[in-house]
């Protein structure tokens, strides 16, 4: 007897973490960048094992499809040598591991200290070692991105069924913030291209190159 | 499916009913990705030698033709196959391997025929195009770990290429979505149903033309001629795949076509109806949506022929257009999408908006149904509002059971069966 979503959450989150800590040991950018795809590719497992479709598909696109690709390609037009490493100095392994441990003790206490997140399930625990049973009446497709549209637009969607409008329909959106950080970033990205266009006029010789 | 497999085991055996069904979704889509290779490398070399004035394979199986990808098939895998002294032999070697995975992922959540489909995801628009930017990754791996100038230029070339093609590309697939209201193919499929008047293709007169784009920007992503600047064979040697050879060059060959081929299935979904035929001929002799298996299943068989027709002509079309076109520099290349593609494709997805907005109607030509009906749709249920709680609540023992039921593949019901035309 298998429980296929124990399973598959195992395998996953021992992808995940395996293949971080590889990245963290290894010394060669490129592998780096490949064990940081499985990583991620492996988080984005766990949220559509989680039935968060679109975060899923969210992490793939921009972090695995695209800050992934722009490092490489980063890497790739900077290599001075063919096969780039990275030699770790000991008191960069000291910094990184006050940083990341102190990250590590705030989410751990983090999830501890919810409570929700440890009470009972309202689902007994007998038939979630049923597999059979709960993978046979959950087949209906959820419905998740337009949930986080209107939850973005300021809706309460987990306040639907609420009379009252003023809370259902949510105090404020995030659709403004959105939009005024999306507007910086066309401005941040605008202007790194005035900045990094050739200047004609100057006319630098291969001398005055850094 | 699972649930169907589960009356032939017996009850402590329920798991295995659940691989057997998963494996058989997998062996069917491979069958495809597989398959379809095999037949589209043939149709490339007699279409590349009808259009250069000359008869292409013969000998092999007939006089077609027809085995000789097979003949190419067995005489790749009895290469010897190469890797350079200098080459980071682990990335080398999983390189193709990522290519095939990105391009395979991409047919789980794309549907064959109504409700055929691997993975009904709520966001399958969405998935594909994610899924699909990542076989760029292997590309840019194996020029990287080939450790050869030509094969480090095609990589750099084609990450460039792709990370800046998928802005279009994604604000093209945006308009289709933001018609049907849903990034579920599926319920998209469903709402073009009847004539071809109700493809989205026909919609309105921006669709049509952000069709074009679309093919553009795909034909661009999936790396094919014209824009086929990794590879290009007349400045890179092979780009890219310069360095491989035997059954790992195949492979990467096999990810191209596969997912040359992902992409026009979403265009025929998204724009051409899916599995709807131009004239509802299953309708009128009430095969679909009967209630009957076996109709149903005739049904759905005539619903694949309809997909599979429509995905071949895309992929015909590439392969037309790259017998056809030159070869572009990497600057027109990079002029064509910032300076064509995008801003073509935000002046259409901004008339598409207006034209929803002035004809809620919305069908240009066909019977109208009202735009919105799926969109809020999903509000008035009793059981959305139900499980809306769910964010907050601890241990969602319920939405688990959902997840493990999609990841194992079991078919759901239309969840849109009420506000479906």
């Amino acid at each position: 007897m298998i429980h296929w979503h124990s399973f598959f959450f195992l395998l996953f989150a021992l992808v995940a973490c395996g293949f971080a800590l590889a990245v963290v040991f290894t010394s060669n950018v490129v592998r780096m960048a490949f064990y940081l795809v499985l990583s991620l590719g492996a988080t984005a497992g766990l949220f559509f094992l989680a039935g968060a479709d679109f975060v899923g598909a969210m992490q793939l696109m921009i972090y695995v499809g695209g800050t992934l690709v722009l490092l490489v390609f980063g890497v790739m037009l900077t290599a001075q040598s063919p096969f780039i490493s990275m030699r770790t100095k000991a008191g960069e392994w000291i910094a990184s591991l006050i940083a990341g441990g102190l990250l590590l003790w705030v989410l751990l206490v983090a999830a501890f200290k919810v409570g929700e997140w440890r009470a009972v399930s309202p689902v007994p625990l007998a038939d979630q070692s049923a597999p059979a049973e709960g993978i046979a009446t959950g087949a209906e497709t959820p419905v998740t991105a337009s949930r986080l549209g209107l939850g973005l637009l300021g809706a309460r969607v987990d306040r639907l069924e609420e009379g009252d409008p003023q809370i259902a329909g949510g105090l404020s959106g995030y659709l403004l913030p959105f939009e005024i950080v999306s507007v910086h970033l066309l401005v941040v990205l605008v202007g790194a291209a005035y900045l990094a266009r050739p200047k004609k006029r100057i006319s630098a010789g291969p001398g005055d190159l850094p | 499916m699972a649930e169907y497999l589960q009356n032939f085991f017996p009850p402590a055996w329920k798991w295995l009913a659940y691989l057997v069904a998963a494996l058989i979704h997998c062996m069917l889509l491979n069958v495809v990705v597989a398959g379809g290779a095999l037949i589209f490398i043939w149709l490339e070399r007699k279409i590349a030698g009808r259009i250069q004035d000359r008869l292409g394979p013969t000998r092999v199986g007939g006089r077609f033709g027809w085995l000789q990808t097979l003949a190419d098939g067995v005489k790749l895998i009895a290469k010897e196959d190469l890797m350079p002294a200098g080459a980071d032999p682990l990335l080398f070697r999983l390189a193709p391997y990522v290519s095939f995975c990105a391009s395979f992922c991409a047919y789980f959540a794309l549907p064959f025929s109504d409700n055929w489909v691997g993975l009904r995801l709520n966001v399958a628009v969405f998935f594909i195009i994610a899924v699909l930017g990542l076989e760029v990754f292997g590309v840019i791996l194996a020029g990287y770990a080939s450790a050869s100038k030509w094969s480090l230029f095609g990589a750099m070339r084609e990450a460039a290429q792709v990370v800046s093609y998928e802005v279009p590309l994604g604000m093209c697939a945006v308009v289709p979505v933001l018609i049907a209201g849903t990034m579920d193919l599926v319920t998209i499929g469903e709402m073009q149903q009847g004539w071809f008047t109700n493809w989205f293709v026909l919609h309105d007169p921006f669709t049509f033309v952000i069709f074009w784009v679309y093919f553009t920007c795909a034909t661009a992503s999936v790396n094919r001629a014209p824009f086929d600047l990794a590879e290009a064979e007349s400045e890179l040697v092979a780009g890219f795949h310069t360095e491989y050879s035997g059954l790992r060059w195949s492979i990467f060959f096999m990810a191209e076509y596969g997912s040359m081929f992902a992409v026009s299935g979403l265009a025929a979904v998204l724009f051409f109806g899916g599995w709807n035929g131009p004239v509802p001929i299953t309708h009128w002799l009430g095969l679909a949506g009967s209630a009957h298996p076996i109709l149903a299943y005739v049904a759905n068989l005539i619903g694949l022929m309809n997909f599979l027709l429509k995905a071949c002509f895309g992929v015909i079309f590439m392969m037309w257009v790259r017998w056809t076109l030159p070869r572009l520099r990497i600057d027109q290349v990079m002029t064509t999408c910032l300076k064509y593609c995008t801003p073509i494709a935000a002046a259409m997805f901004l008339g598409a908006t207006l034209w929803a907005y002035a004809f809620p109607g919305g069908w240009l030509l066909g019977p109208s149904v009202p735009l919105g009906a799926v969109r809020e749709g999903w509000l008035n249920q009793p059981e959305a509002a139900e499980e809306s709680g769910t964010p907050h609540e601890p241990a969602p023992a319920p939405s688990v059971a959902q997840a493990a039921g999609r990841a194992k593949g079991t078919q759901s019901p239309a969840t849109f069966e009420e506000e479906r035309p």
